[in-house]
């Protein structure tokens, strides 16, 4: 028997690929055609509309048309700059996959990923900013980790001078990025586990005498990573994005390219902000160059990941050490984080809590008696539109990915640099009227949440076994029936997590919402971002937790409701 | 009785004075019409809970006195608002616009005064204008430099101070030159926000102050021989101070806030502020070790005042305007002022004030860390806007890329 065949492994009693690993979607009517495209036009729109008012701000420089262009080449940070965006971009998206991938072949199935995934929930709807200052408050020479070992043990009563935050070579900056990519890689990868029966994939090539890695690698990661490209390449372009990441743990000295691109949009002068407009359309560029690179580096993975799985080895002594490898750094970030996490919870209580000691010397809940005001305030409102939008968003991404071609303009928003891309979509919206209003904030968002959930719904969505629908057709099912009933329910683990992750992303909108909403709209968001604005750690503590607490809820859903729904439906249920 | 028949009156009985200002009581009879019942948004930073408790206080106020609804917009930065009125000129919305009030001053008032962003000259009609200090205080009317021309109505004096935990330091330098002896003897203690900030900016300011013969080149536009000599002062200055910094000068704190809690940290020694009763209403709020203290330098810091601002498109002006006055009445401006709370200083000539008035000041307690007035020393003025733009510029292609 020949083994270790990858994508198109003849397994199982069907002698043909898994028709799961090819694109299906050719039978679609024209009406049905026309829609989304449609749609995609209509999204279109404020899309061109912020990026052209990012284009025509980066030509605004009153020293001339390219004077913006040139004052960014000119400046000397900008090699460093756009070194500390891509580098530590690749190696947490690298980190963060491989390490997701590494957890699902070592330990699915397993009690310690059990454990694992119980732990996801919360962790994907942690605000970055929260994640990053918690982890900050680990690190520090001044963490959490020196009081509780000072002075007994290291002799400091005053912290040390040494650089564990905000290093030149951007490796806290990588911590905190695997430490919120992780999890939503784990949760995309679960959403799609299901149909890729893999269990029994798993149990025949362990039958033939190969190590968990090693089946894995030949059996479920080829149609797992075709599925997984799409959010592996949002968390590549994220990586190189986030503001608050990069200003919270990376370096300063230069900045990354986009907090340094915040810092020049933020700053009043006339001339600041053509260069920072300039420098988002060279993030555009760069985030694009990335993605290529990254699908380079992916095709030469691909082909030594086959190479490997031709020769046939078992490879059953990789399973121990690579177990180990990854259990250790997975505890580790994850172990940084939630500790990280609770020290904020306790500093949102703390009065004083003064270097060398481990734990507060006094405590106050001010901020959670206005935190909760703000709570009971603000959470209808935040609910609402978390619904509307995430409702809206997973419904438009259905429609849309009906047509094989989703149009790449709508991902522009994921990867421009929000304050760049707003001015001109607000000018867009303000012209048509539109603003103030629970609606244009609701729509301004869905700009920012379709993307994700496109993203999460289109894998699955198109990697269904079309012989269901065939084998539905040719008993006179109608598309409409099909559809009904036999595709959605099908989806429902990929179309909750669609819910739960556009919950989310709405959830999280400050600007969007702040711009659109005129501040007549308030949301635990604009509140908690304003508040964390200032960096202080008991607000953000407890803020944090507001913020988290809905979407919380939302994962929390979507990884429960398919279990209980399909609790008689193994299948179904995913992991 | 219209403004005319107004006039007219006031012409018969002989007074051009009392014409004045009774066409200005008249108007604002009919402002504080207008604003009844208004909602004013007002977009101010969020990021400290001690300002956000005082603007629900002063909104509560506004209700009860003037009918008139505050809503506090808390912004994660000010340049949030700006892009807002941005994008509503480049839609041409010229009235019904978001933003009602702006806290604002500097560069971003500079920035929307130039752009013709903001509405007025108001400031000078408001009735509690007349109490705002003037001539004690001529921040008030000049905003780095740049006259405010009624754009702009104060409401907080801000003072640059040093904060300093005497449980670690003793004895605070008290000059320029003595701050770098003793970052040189302490190494890693001392730091600054790095610029742009602006409170990094008011430091490289400060340190100009300390280092010019002649500091009033500051009040020019920063051009020419000028500047060269005065930068080429600060950088030889900068150049020796930076290796006995905070992480060698190889990072920098990126705000206010995150110098402030190196300090409650114990990573560093001495800190500042651009609040002469922060350090007090921290310590008051338990949230700084009670041994912290505040200093200034023996030849004076840099003082500006914080300013209320309303765009040219506000759909509340009369509103905003109520509030603008209503922050500079006694009773409010007493409140900013109280340590325990805010430990704003106030904008107001108390001198002047009726006694019930004066002792509404009088009556508060300094807190454990503020300084008297007198301890205070000179205010220094804010140079031309322009000393910031050119200064941030240069810090950050000179530092801004450590090699």
């Amino acid at each position: 028997m020949r083994l270790g065949l990858p994508a198109s492994a003849r397994i199982g009693p069907n002698a043909t690929a898994l028709p799961s690993d090819r694109p299906a979607g050719r039978r679609v009517t024209l009406s049905r055609r026309a829609l989304p495209h449609l749609l995609v036009c209509l999204m279109a729109l404020p899309i061109a509309a912020g990026l052209w008012g990012t284009i025509s701000l980066a030509l605004s420089h009153p020293s001339g048309r390219t004077a913006a262009f040139a004052d960014l080449m000119a400046w000397r940070g900008l090699p460093r700059s756009i070194a500390l965006s891509v580098i530590p971009g690749f190696v947490a998206t690298a980190a963060s996959v491989w390490l997701t991938l590494a957890l699902l072949a070592l330990y699915s199935g397993s009690p310690a990923f059990a454990l694992m995934r119980r732990m996801l929930s919360p962790l994907l709807a942690v605000p970055h900013a929260a994640a990053a200052l918690g982890l900050a408050f680990m690190i520090a020479p001044s963490g959490w980790i020196a009081r509780a070992l000072s002075p007994w043990a290291t002799g400091w009563t005053a912290p040390p001078d040494v650089m564990t935050l905000n290093d030149p070579w951007g490796i806290a900056l990588i911590l905190g990025l695997i430490a919120k990519e992780l999890p939503f890689l784990l949760l995309m990868s679960l959403a799609f586990w299901p149909q890729l029966d893999a269990p029994r994939r798993l149990t025949l090539m362990a039958s033939l005498g190969h190590g968990r890695a090693m089946a894995f690698v030949a059996a479920i990661l080829p149609p797992l990573y075709a599925r997984l490209r799409l959010p592996v390449f949002a968390v590549l372009a994220y990586a190189m994005t986030s503001v608050e990441m990069g200003r919270i743990l990376g370096p300063s000295l230069p900045p990354t390219l986009s907090v340094q691109i915040t810092i020049w949009l933020m700053d009043p002068s006339l001339t600041a902000r053509p260069i920072g407009a300039a420098g988002a359309l060279l993030h555009l560029a760069l985030v694009l160059g990335a993605l290529g690179i990254w699908l380079g580096l992916e095709r030469l993975g691909g082909q030594f990941l086959r190479g490997v799985a031709a020769t046939g080895r078992r490879g059953t002594a990789l399973d121990a050490p690579l177990g180990a490898l990854c259990l250790g750094l997975t505890g580790l970030i994850l172990g940084l984080t939630f500790a990280g996490l609770a020290s904020l919870l306790l500093w949102s209580v703390a009065g004083l809590w003064p270097f060398t000691a481990a734990l507060p010397e006094t405590y106050s809940v001010a901020v959670w008696s206005q935190a909760g005001r703000d709570l009971v305030q603000s959470t209808g409102v935040t609910a609402a539109l978390g619904l509307i939008v995430a409702l809206a968003a997973t419904a438009l991404a259905l429609v849309l990915i009906q047509s094989p071609h989703t149009l790449a303009l709508i991902y522009v928003p994921l990867i421009l640099p929000q304050l760049a891309f707003l001015p001109g979509l607000s000018a867009g919206f303000l012209a048509i009227g539109l603003s103030d209003t629970l609606a244009a904030v609701a729509l301004m968002q869905l700009i920012f949440v379709l993307p994700y959930a496109v993203l999460s719904l289109a894998p699955p969505y198109r990697a269904l076994d079309p012989r269901f629908a065939q084998t539905a057709a040719a008993l006179g099912a109608s598309p409409a029936r099909i559809f009904w009933t036999l595709r959605l329910p099908l989806l429902t683990a990929p179309l909750l997590t669609t819910l739960a992750v556009s919950f989310a992303v709405s959830i999280a909108q400050y600007l969007p919402t702040l711009l659109a909403g005129g501040g007549r709209i308030e949301t635990l968001t604009t509140e908690a971002v304003a508040l964390a604005s200032g960096g202080n750690r008991r607000l953000v503590g407890a803020y944090g937790f507001l913020q988290l607490l809905l979407p919380a809820l939302a994962f929390a859903a979507a990884i429960a409701l398919p279990r209980l729904m399909f609790r008689h439906r193994a299948a179904m249920k995913g992991l | 009785m219209d403004r005319r028949t107004f006039g007219k009156l006031a012409l018969a009985t002989g007074g051009l004075t009392l014409w004045g200002r009774a066409a200005l009581a008249a108007d604002w009879t009919a402002i504080l019409a207008e604003a009844k019942g208004q909602t004013v948004y007002w977009h101010a930073w969020g990021g400290d809970t001690k300002i956000n408790d005082f603007i629900a206080w002063t909104g509560a106020q506004a209700l009860e006195q003037h009918g008139v609804t505050l809503e506090h917009v808390k912004l994660a930065s000010t340049s949030d608002a700006v892009a807002r009125v941005i994008a509503e000129r480049d839609a041409g919305q010229t009235t019904g616009g978001a933003v009602d009030l702006i806290w604002i001053n500097g560069d971003n008032f500079a920035a929307m005064k130039n752009d013709g962003l903001l509405f007025g000259p108001f400031a000078e009609a408001l009735p509690n204008w007349a109490q705002v200090d003037v001539l004690g205080k001529p921040s008030v009317l000049n905003d780095f430099t740049l006259p405010t021309e009624g754009y702009e109505s104060p409401w907080a004096m801000a003072r640059l101070v040093f904060e300093y935990d005497t449980a670690r330091l003793p004895t605070p330098p008290r000059t320029l030159s003595d701050l770098a002896i003793f970052a040189g003897a302490v190494p890693g203690r001392f730091t600054y926000p790095q610029p742009p900030d602006y409170l990094g900016m008011t430091f490289l300011k400060q340190a100009l102050y300390g280092l010019l013969a002649d500091p009033s080149v500051l009040q020019s536009p920063a051009e020419g021989a000028a500047y060269d000599t005065a930068a080429a002062q600060l950088w030889d200055f900068l150049d020796a101070l930076h290796p006995s910094l905070w992480r060698g000068g190889a990072a920098f704190p990126d705000s206010e806030p995150a110098m402030a809690q190196l300090l409650a940290d114990g990573e560093i020694d001495i800190s500042f502020a651009f609040n002469p009763g922060r350090a007090s209403a921290e310590i008051a709020a338990g949230t700084l070790p009670d041994n912290v203290r505040t200093f200034v330098f023996d030849q004076g810091t840099i003082g500006n005042a914080s300013f209320l601002a309303i765009p040219f498109n506000a759909a509340h002006q009369a509103g905003a305007q109520v509030i603008a006055n209503l922050i500079l009445d006694a009773r409010v401006q007493a409140r900013a002022q109280d340590p325990a709370l805010l430990g704003f200083q106030t904008v107001l000539n108390v001198a002047a004030l009726p006694d019930d008035q004066k002792a509404l000041f009088a009556n508060l307690a300094l807190g454990a860390a503020t300084l008297t007035p007198e301890q205070m020393g000179p205010s220094l003025l804010e140079p031309h806007a322009s000393w910031v733009t050119r200064l941030g510029a240069d810090w950050t292609e000179r530092y801004g890329v450590a090699q």
